[in-house]
């Protein structure tokens, strides 16, 4: 008894309030986050109106996602203007407590991956309706992971660098898997997502180790350490760190010991989702690894280097090499992409300005000369995706000549043939190595594309020099019909002239991107006292 | 041994024990009683009639959808408990970011409906 009138005793008190003191909520600069916010609230609006209306005209999500990556792409422009005006403009600040960057670089991949996402929503137009997959659910979910590429490129802080990795890549492993009657799309986007999480969590202990070497996560504060002490708790913690951090971003960049999954999810995603993947999510994971590696870890590029050049090495040679053995375009393409990443760290490896700019410029050309390749193998590959041999371009240049003629100054940009976008592209990479003085660097570099060259030579020898196959051989049996004339959407010839006039002005007028490209420097800024 | 492992020490000794007590109940039983199997008795229980059909049966598909809304709004929980126990220290920003995220899940519950996958049939 008594135990109970004593409960009912402390009941009965009156329960003193929890003084709890008013958590500080840090200043949010809006004009700041806004393109990452007309990515991201437009996306979710399209997702939920697509379940709410009855009926749409043909092409209204395709035109409505080109239309929000194009509104963010333009504000984005907008704010070039005022973070890079150095004298009138406000200069790159931090914003919400300087989690979130804003500079030139960020703009610039910003506009990138806006880009990317219009290219592969017009290729994505007509390939849904062939396939039958018509929906709102492939324009929403890239532009939601074009929003995590922009906090990816924007974040100040590992966390929300993590951050901004999972919001792009988990959109990714959906698409990758969204052909629900093809097994190689469910198959891509399994093992796409397996390896994802995998080397996310790589990541994340990277960034474990990375904080509890300089006690910090903010990207400003950790440089700011390492400036004052370069060898904090004797340096192992900081280089294990960076090198799980290097994992994670390797295998996202598809850098060749972790290039695995690579050839299998580029074959079996849908080939507007594998255009988005090879523009969008490269950039992306390129400006994470050039915001960490060569602005944040800048003292410690003795340490890691040796590690990034062996990489590039290895992405050079087993890209190209690899990738002249394929006979099907879109593992072909893989590797080229694998080869062309190769380039990309060779950027990143020397450590430099110039290096910064040739990333952000080859990145950009690179985006659009993808995404036109990726639309001509869209159309190429006919219902089902069956057609992406070599054989499905025998003789193209006759069938249909412009589709050809498109394709080979594509097929050429890659190759790096003078005149397109990507022969400056290259050389501005090779020029940053050779300023350098990594020589030997950039003779692998220009080896590699040698190499490489025969892989697209090869497309432009079968389309142009190829005879179509003989529909009657010696003993009078049909072996193969004259292959069907292919179907050219019109959003589809609109992203394909689109990229190659893009890819043949860059070509002709370099100067225009190089500029922009060199105005793009990124910067990490400290948590502000 | 410093204070973080002792309260370590104290799940040891319980799982310790939790193993010891189990196995030696189970042991002693097995070693005590008869083993006389017969075919009558492996058949499979069916509260002690004769059973009808076979063992096996088809679980549904369609219980994965639930599952899966049901990871989501759990985690959404999840994020929603922490914040409301410090509600008045995070203000009116607080609630207006949280009331953004339930807003956004909530967007999700409505599509899930709209494409037919709340309904059993």
């Amino acid at each position: 008894m008594s135990l109970l009138a004593s409960l009912a005793a402390q009941a009965a008190q009156p329960v003193t309030p929890v003084t709890s003191v008013l958590v500080e909520t840090p200043s949010v600069d809006w004009w700041g986050l806004l393109p990452l916010i007309l990515l991201a609230a437009p996306a979710m609006v399209l997702l939920h109106a697509s379940s709410l209306l009855r009926r749409v005209f043909r092409g209204f999500y395709a035109t409505a996602s080109v239309g929000i990556a194009g509104t963010a792409a333009a504000f984005a422009i907008v704010q070039w203007f005022r973070v890079t005006d150095l004298d009138g403009g406000r200069g790159p600040y931090t914003t919400v407590a300087s989690a979130y960057t804003v500079d030139g670089y960020s703009v610039f991949i910003t506009v990138v991956l806006c880009v990317a996402v219009i290219v592969s929503s017009l290729v994505a137009d007509g390939y849904l309706r062939r396939e039958g997959l018509d929906g709102a659910e492939t324009y929403a979910l890239l532009l939601l992971s074009a929003s995590g590429g922009v906090v990816m490129a924007s974040a100040n802080d590992l966390i929300v660098l993590f951050l901004g990795l999972e919001v792009l890549s988990i959109p990714v492993y959906v698409l990758a898997a969204s052909h629900l009657r093809r097994s190689a799309s469910q198959e891509a986007g399994f093992k796409y997502f397996i390896l994802g999480a995998f080397a996310s969590a790589f990541f994340l202990y990277g960034i474990a180790l990375v904080y509890g070497a300089t006690g910090s996560t903010n990207l400003g504060t950790i440089r700011q350490t390492l400036q004052d002490d370069p060898f904090v708790d004797g340096g192992a913690l900081l280089l294990a760190g960076a090198a799980f951090l290097l994992v994670g971003f390797g295998f996202k960049v598809a850098a060749v010991p972790f290039h695995a999954w690579t050839p299998d999810v580029y074959q079996g995603a849908p080939s507007p989702v594998v255009s988005y993947m090879a523009s969008g999510v490269k950039a992306a994971g390129f400006a994470g690894l050039v915001r960490v590696f060569d602005v944040t870890l800048a003292g410690q590029v003795r340490d890691w280097q040796p590690i990034v050049v062996g990489l590039a090495v290895l992405t050079l040679l087993g890209g190209s090499v690899l990738a002249v053995a394929q006979t099907d375009v879109k593992r072909m393409l893989a590797y080229s992409s694998i080869s062309h990443a190769g380039f990309l760290l060779v950027g990143v490896a020397v450590a430099s300005p110039e290096g910064a700019a040739a990333v952000l410029f080859y990145l950009a050309a690179y985006g659009l000369m993808i995404g036109g390749t990726f639309a001509v193998v869209t159309a190429v590959a006919g219902p089902g995706e069956q057609a992406t041999g070599i054989d499905a371009f025998r003789g193209l240049g006759r069938r249909q000549p412009m589709l050809a003629l498109g394709f080979t100054v594509l097929l050429f940009a890659q190759t790096g043939v003078p005149l397109t976008s990507g022969f400056f592209a290259k050389f501005g990479v090779i020029k940053a190595a050779v300023d350098g003085g990594w020589y030997w660097l950039a003779a692998v570099a220009m080896l590699s594309a040698v190499v490489g060259a025969f892989v697209y030579l090869r497309l432009v020898v079968a389309m142009f020099m190829v005879e179509d196959i003989d529909p009657h051989h010696g003993d009078g049996d049909v072996v193969a019909a004259t292959p069907a004339p292919v179907a050219m959407p019109a959003a589809l010839t609109l992203a394909l002239a689109a990229t190659v006039v893009a890819t043949l002005v860059v070509g002709f007028l370099p100067g225009l991107l190089t500029d922009l490209a060199g105005d793009a420097v990124p910067v990490v800024l400290a948590t502000l006292p | 041994m410093s204070d973080f492992l002792r309260s370590y020490l104290t799940v040891g000794i319980f799982l310790g024990v939790a193993v010891v007590l189990v196995s030696a109940l189970l042991g002693l039983s097995s070693l005590l009683r008869p083993s006389k199997p017969t075919p009558q008795k492996s058949i499979v229980y069916e509260s002690g009639v004769d059973p009808v059909g076979t063992g096996w049966a088809q679980s549904q598909i369609r219980y994965y959808i639930f599952a899966l809304l049901f990871v989501v709004f759990d985690v959404e929980a999840v994020f929603i408990f922490p914040w409301a126990t410090r509600l008045e220290a995070y203000g009116l920003f607080g609630l207006i970011e949280m009331g953004i995220f339930i807003f956004i899940l909530f967007l999700s519950l409505v599509y899930a409906w709209r494409k037919g996958v709340l309904r059993w049939v």
